[in-house]
């Protein structure tokens, strides 16, 4: 009898790479099995997900280009310099020979023009090239956030903010409608089912369709609006409005994808066991006392989720810019991905296309370790 | 309120819950309901309706006037086969590599297998957005051999839109999920009995995994159909361009809004109807893609 240490020494290599160490070796037939059958999608991960992956990395330290007759340089930092760039400069107004402060004819303080610090000022090399991103009043000076690429930096922030914005709106709406099907009543599903209708229609067909309701002239929208004021609402440009463009995106996508968040809440109020409600009824607990202290604590597990699932699809924003508004008006919706695929694509600048992508890789990143943080500590307290 | 009996109070309370669901379920039908009326009007009734709530009613100049037009000014149809083709090829090639995987994952033993499944539960946080621009260039310079002989490069082809998405950790994991919950005996009775680990797969495991099969199925039904941003990028030519995005060429070159109605109809109905006949296998699916994803 040989043990079966013996017989792995022996072996061939390929034997011992297959079978695992604690397993006896006539199980090779299975081990190679095992290899055979999930190497086919291993394949198609690597070479579609984790090279992809590896290489948006890799690029972004490059000039690549889909197509070039130059050899790819390594170029350093220079893309994400290029990207992320941010000065804060301090103009101090203009004064005349005795010192004072000069107005201009609209009587506001007057300063020099930017771009005679921007546009190689020897004095100034590090401003050389940025533009001005946002500026505002600080006393009698004037400070301005200097950028060298200003239309990524709005595109990150307006992302951002539908991030931040789209979370709590979405995931509230869809919790409301969830306690108010969650309830044993005839018909109940058939609500379900139309609550949930959008989610399967695909974005691209969402966001045409919501261009005829935003519409500034013939907009549904508008109609509706003027009826229910009986005639006293002024009409809106709701997608030509730099104000209302970004308001006007966030509605119509918490429109169309609430109805995916209100299931998960529905299955987590599913979890809440019907006896916990009985007993606060018996305390004399109201309506909102058995929400506060039985639903609601049920539910923070489902809560964290819901809300890492909104900012995650979120940050992916891209559909609806570009059926839509184009990053108009005035860059108002510009988001990261719109951006990644404007250079990267249209472009054909991969290396920036790919710095993009790993700026939005690293959002999403921090995303997911606040979360990590957030649900371990619910577990040990 | 003193007159009042719970009775009615209850009846109230319950009529005033369905007014409340049946107000919420007009937000959520209305633009679907005018995209169906408007896509049977003439233009010219269309616009002036929409100043009204004219535009929710079918009367007029009814027709499907819209729909031959927008057939004949682009090829709706090459676009809906050519939709239904790389969706129908990616589900049933994603249900076999994705199934394939998780079964190797959860009944059979051999090295290495922790680690790959850990590197595949990794791969979640990226997200497509992510990976879209480096995954151009990777296919940009893939080989293919096809009728024509062997080629550099899978732009503008029908595999480039199919093969990157019939594997996915996402369905890997719901397969690997509902295996590991099925009971031990199960597989290993059969193993006693002699049978193969190919007869395990086909005969024993696969046939009661009809509930799993659909959620995975619904899902890359769902991102196959409504593809966009991918298609956006490597079709360059009508002939294989998907739904999606030959409707964003169509409103991009022509205005005519009644049109334009019929084809979001046209793409739209489809899948709606397919979605209230296997409701509640949708709602869980997605549902489940929420919870685990």
């Amino acid at each position: 009898m040989i043990s079966a240490a013996e017989t792995r020494k022996n072996a061939p290599l390929w034997v011992r790479l297959l079978v695992p160490k604690d397993a006896p070796l006539y199980q090779r037939n299975e081990s190679i099995m095992g290899w055979l059958m999930a190497i086919p999608a291993l394949l198609v991960l690597t070479l579609f997900l984790v090279i992809p992956f590896l290489m948006a990395f890799v690029m972004s330290f490059t000039n690549q280009r889909l197509v070039s007759p130059n050899p790819t340089e390594w170029v350093g930092m220079r893309n994400f310099e290029r990207l992320l760039t941010v000065r804060l400069f301090t103009l101090e107004p203009e004064r005349d020979e005795s010192g004072a402060i000069v107005y201009d004819d609209k009587g506001k303080i007057a300063y020099p023009r930017l771009r005679t610090f921007t546009r190689k000022n020897p004095d100034y090399p590090e401003l050389n090239g940025l533009r001005e991103l946002t500026s505002w009043q600080s006393g009698e000076n004037r400070t301005v956030v200097l950028a060298s690429d200003v239309v990524f930096l709005r595109a990150l922030f307006n992302t951002l903010l539908f991030a931040a914005v789209i979370a709590p709106l979405q995931g509230g709406l869809a919790l409301l409608l969830a306690l108010l099907l969650n309830q044993a009543l005839p018909y109940i599903s058939v609500f379900r089912a139309i609550y949930f209708a959008p989610v399967v229609v695909s974005m691209v067909v969402v966001s045409l369709l919501w261009r005829f309701i935003y519409d500034g002239e013939n907009g549904l929208l508008n109609t509706l609006l003027g009826i229910a004021s009986f005639g006293s609402f002024q009409p809106v440009d709701w997608l030509g409005n730099p104000y209302t463009a970004m308001p006007a995106m966030i509605a119509m996508s918490a429109w169309q994808a609430v109805g995916f968040h209100m299931v998960i809440w529905l299955s987590g109020l599913q979890t809440i066991p019907t006896s916990l409600y009985e007993a606060a009824g018996l305390d004399g607990a109201g309506m909102w006392q058995k929400f506060r202290y039985v639903t609601w604590p049920g539910l923070r597990n489902t809560a964290v989720l819901i809300l890492i699932v909104i900012v995650i699809q979120a940050t992916g924003l891209f559909v609806q810019v570009d059926v839509m508004t184009r990053g108009g008006p005035l860059d108002a919706t510009q988001s990261v991905v719109y951006q990644a695929v404007q250079r990267g694509y249209d472009k054909q600048d991969i290396a920036e296309g790919s710095a993009i992508s790993v700026v939005l890789f690293f959002v999403v990143l921090a995303i997911t370790i606040v979360n990590r943080y957030l649900t371990r500590e619910r577990e040990t307290s | 309120m003193t007159a009042m009996t719970w009775e009615t109070r209850h009846k109230l309370v319950i009529s005033l819950r369905y007014t409340l669901l049946i107000l919420i379920s007009a937000i959520f039908i209305f633009p679907i309901v005018f995209m169906v009326v408007s896509s049977l009007k003439p233009d010219l009734q269309l616009l002036r309706d929409s100043g009204s709530l004219l535009a929710f009613v079918p009367y007029g100049d009814i027709s499907l006037n819209n729909y031959s037009f927008a057939i004949e000014r682009v090829p709706v149809i090459q676009f809906a086969f050519n939709s239904t083709f790389t969706t129908v090829v990616a589900v049933l090639a994603s249900i076999l590599l994705n199934s394939m995987a998780a079964f190797s994952f959860a009944f059979l033993r051999w090295r290495g297998k922790k680690l790959m499944l850990t590197l595949i539960i990794a791969t979640f946080i990226v997200p497509f957005e992510v990976i879209a621009i480096p995954l151009l260039l990777v296919v940009n310079n893939l080989p293919w051999i096809g009728p024509e002989g062997l080629k550099i490069g899978w732009l503008n082809s029908y595999h480039v839109q199919i093969i990157p998405f019939i594997a996915d950790s996402l369905g890997i994991f719901l397969f690997y999920q509902y295996f590991r919950d099925l009971p031990d005996e199960l597989v290993e009775a059969a193993r006693i009995d002699g049978a193969s680990i190919r007869q395990i797969y086909t005969r024993i495991v696969m046939p009661i995994s009809g509930p799993i099969l659909a959620t995975v199925a619904i899902l890359k039904f769902l991102v196959m159909w409504n593809a966009y941003i991918w298609p956006l990028m490597v079709v360059r030519t009508e002939e294989l361009r998907p739904i999606m995005v030959g409707l964003q060429y169509f409103f991009q070159r022509y205005t005519y809004w009644g049109e334009i109605m019929a084809y979001l109809t046209l793409v739209t109905i489809p899948v709606l109807i397919f979605y209230l006949a296997l409701q509640r296998a949708f709602i869980e699916s997605i549902a489940t893609s929420g919870i685990k994803g």
